[in-house]
């Protein structure tokens, strides 16, 4: 008990929550705005990956690292675009889709990276974004500008959904899209500009690890986040706000696992520690299955006129 | 830009949307080994030759297709059902490690066989086959009874799985003479699925896994249970009102795949590997989706698939040792067939108008 209060009070500890965290706000915000429009994108785990290696390889190549992050942006658009080409102009099934752009943006960034670099031992690296010690603010202080994006993203994108006509239409459009074309307005408009915005996100998201968390691309650094965030967006049934708070107990989580394990000892084995975030989120999505509110048209094809 | 239904289908446009995707596929990738330095008939033709160009060729492309028919299955019956079982790669791992644990179990004091070869052998498959059931049990009856995506479930699940066994083989499942690689006793020489060909690892694996595919085929296209999982699929609430289970469908339906993806893992282990490792799948789990999707869910395309998938990478591996570049081309390759099959799927059965 005592430990655990310790740790509540470590300021590096929330420093590590808030790291952690950040990815996964980038893409629970991703994913927010997909499945608001109605459309479920599994390609997010892709999605990541490109934005991570594109944003890695802009700084390589001697851009900047802001320049990186709009590379990743733009990456993810793009593969936003192809999702949308697939599931909102032609009517695919969103989970095929989404698993097939998964796969086609990991190996098509796995490919260019060996491509670029034939023969290196160990993984180029970039300077990464520096802390930002000028804030006189705690936790802050030792965060990444790009944390403070994810941070004035979750309040901008809860303004625009529930305090504009955008945000109502695209709200209204993955609930009913009669009701919104019928307004005239052009729903597969919306909801490929929703797809394109949201995977524009998830790419920061990925572009996050290589140029904040870490400082070179490797493989498998995703390893599961895209995913994670599907399961948050559940668990924070759809709203910004909560979609914050989720990301930030997963990484809560995370980080106290990762604890744990080097004050544990050994006296379980460490796989168990990192287990846990896995296992909880599944007992949070069994938690809030029940009353989970899901947008009434997500994963289902639009097509004008047909009823 | 809008769909408008076919009304007749043409056998003339279902070749010409194949041979389409085909073409597209090879297009972008060719443009891809053209980025690479490299030349692009040299690299197909050290593709194709690299998968079939010898006996051993085709005997290393049916073994990589082996585990992946038995995946392509295990997504394509779950799929059928339009239940998204996206958990085979961990399926496949507790299946691998419940074999062994089978034949650790039914070892004897002097280390041989304690059972007699013709109930071990069984025993040894169906341990394998129970516990990937088991494993996608879990997210299908949190589906039925309380109403949890099984898309998230079953991908959170991988990682657990993956860890679990991580930990067996850190653990008890630990071979002390592996000198410290986590890595699991090797199983009972008896119990190993026997060679089809000599001087290479091509098993009757493959022989089970397409005894499997068209038994699945015979069971979806004529049974009574292979329409009522139809219905499901097609429509769950019409299935309900003609009297059928949608929840008891859904559970059956989850046994058999979770059991098809475990069988992989058996088939892995006392076919190929021999003991367990974590690196024993390059994600054959996930690539049986892929292969599933190629094949339009159809259990005997899923065999034909899979050995379209399994070429991809044994031919890329090897023309990669000849021409410079590198063997993720394989996995480009399979998701722009995927993308582009899917587009030209649809493409049978709408037309498209401009305007």
């Amino acid at each position: 008990m005592n430990e655990i209060l310790l740790l509540l009070a470590d300021v590096d500890f929330w420093v590590a929550v808030l790291r952690i965290a950040t990815p996964l706000i980038f893409g629970t915000l991703g994913v927010l705005l997909c499945e608001r429009a109605g459309v479920l994108n599994l390609g997010i785990e892709g999605i990541m990956v490109a934005g991570a290696f594109t944003g890695w390889l802009t700084v390589y190549l001697g851009g900047s690292l802001w320049l990186g992050v709009c590379i990743a942006a733009l990456t993810g658009a793009l593969f936003g675009m192809l999702h949308s080409l697939l599931v909102v102009r032609l009517p695919l099934s969103q989970h095929v889709a989404g698993l097939g752009i998964t796969l086609f943006a990991t190996s098509l960034s796995y490919y260019t990276y060996r491509v670029t670099f034939p023969k290196v031992e160990s993984p180029p690296k970039i300077e990464s974004f520096a802390e930002m010690n000028w804030l006189p603010i705690p936790i802050l202080s030792q965060q990444t500008p790009l944390t403070l994006l994810a941070l004035a993203l979750v309040p901008t994108i809860g303004y625009v959904l529930y305090r504009t006509p955008l945000g109502l239409a695209l709200r209204a459009v993955g609930e009913n899209p009669q009701a919104v074309e019928s307004q005239g307005i052009d729903v597969m408009r919306l909801r490929t500009g929703a797809i394109v915005a949201g995977s524009a996100l998830m790419g920061v998201g990925g572009a996050f690890l290589t140029l904040a968390a870490f400082n070179s691309f490797f493989f498998n650094m995703v390893n599961g986040r895209g995913w994670i965030c599907v399961a948050l967006i559940v668990f924070a049934s759809w709203r910004p706000g909560k979609a914050l708070f989720g990301a930030i107990l997963f990484a809560f989580f995370d980080a106290a696992q990762l604890r744990l394990q080097q004050s544990g000892g050994g006296a379980l084995p460490y796989q168990l520690y990192l287990m846990l975030p896995y296992v909880l989120s599944i007992l949070a999505l069994v938690l809030v299955a029940r009353k989970a509110a899901y947008p009434q048209a997500l994963m289902q094809p639009y097509v004008k006129g047909a009823r | 830009m809008r769909l408008e239904p076919r009304t007749a289908l043409s056998p003339l446009t279902t070749l010409g949307a194949s041979l389409g995707a085909i073409a597209f596929t090879l297009v972008i990738c060719a443009l891809l080994i053209l980025w690479a330095n490299a030349d692009v008939f040299a690299a197909y033709g050290a593709i194709f030759n690299g998968a079939f160009g010898s006996r051993f060729a085709i005997t290393e492309t049916l073994t990589r297709a082996t585990p992946l028919i038995f995946t392509g299955l295990a997504a394509a019956v779950a799929f059928r059902a339009k239940l998204y079982n996206i958990g085979a790669e961990g399926q496949l791992y507790v299946g691998a490690i419940a074999a062994v644990a089978a034949s650790i179990w039914m070892t004897n004091d002097a280390g041989e066989l304690g059972l007699p070869l013709a109930i071990a052998f069984p025993l040894m498959i169906a341990a394998g086959a129970l516990a990937g059931a088991l494993l996608l049990l879990i997210p299908t009856l949190l589906k039925t009874q309380f109403k949890v995506d099984e898309v998230v479930t079953t991908l959170l699940l991988n990682f657990i799985a993956l860890l679990f066994v991580s930990m067996l083989l850190d653990g008890p499942m630990k071979d002390p003479t592996a000198m410290g690689w986590p890595q699991s006793p090797t199983l009972l020489a008896d119990l190993e699925f026997s060679k089809l060909v000599d001087r290479a690892r091509l098993h009757t694996g493959l022989l089970l896994a397409c005894a499997m595919s068209i038994i699945l085929w015979i069971v979806l296209s004529f049974t009574r249970f292979g329409l009522s999982l139809r219905a499901v699929g097609a429509n769950p609430r019409g299935a309900a009102f003609a009297g059928i289970s949608v929840n008891g469908t859904m559970i059956k339906v989850a046994l058999i795949s979770g059991a098809l993806a475990g069988l992989a893992g058996v088939g892995e282990v006392a076919g190929r590997t021999g003991y367990v490792t974590l690196d024993m799948s390059p994600g054959y789990g996930y690539s049986g989706i892929v292969i599933a999707m190629l094949a339009g869910l159809n259990p005997l395309g899923v065999a034909l698939a899979a050995v379209f998938v399994g070429a991809a990478i044994v031919g890329a591996d090897a023309m990669s040792r000849v021409v410079n570049v590198p063997t993720y081309i394989a996995d480009v390759i399979v998701a722009t067939a995927l993308i582009s099959v899917l587009v030209a799927g649809l493409l049978t059965q709408y037309k498209l108008r401009w305007r």
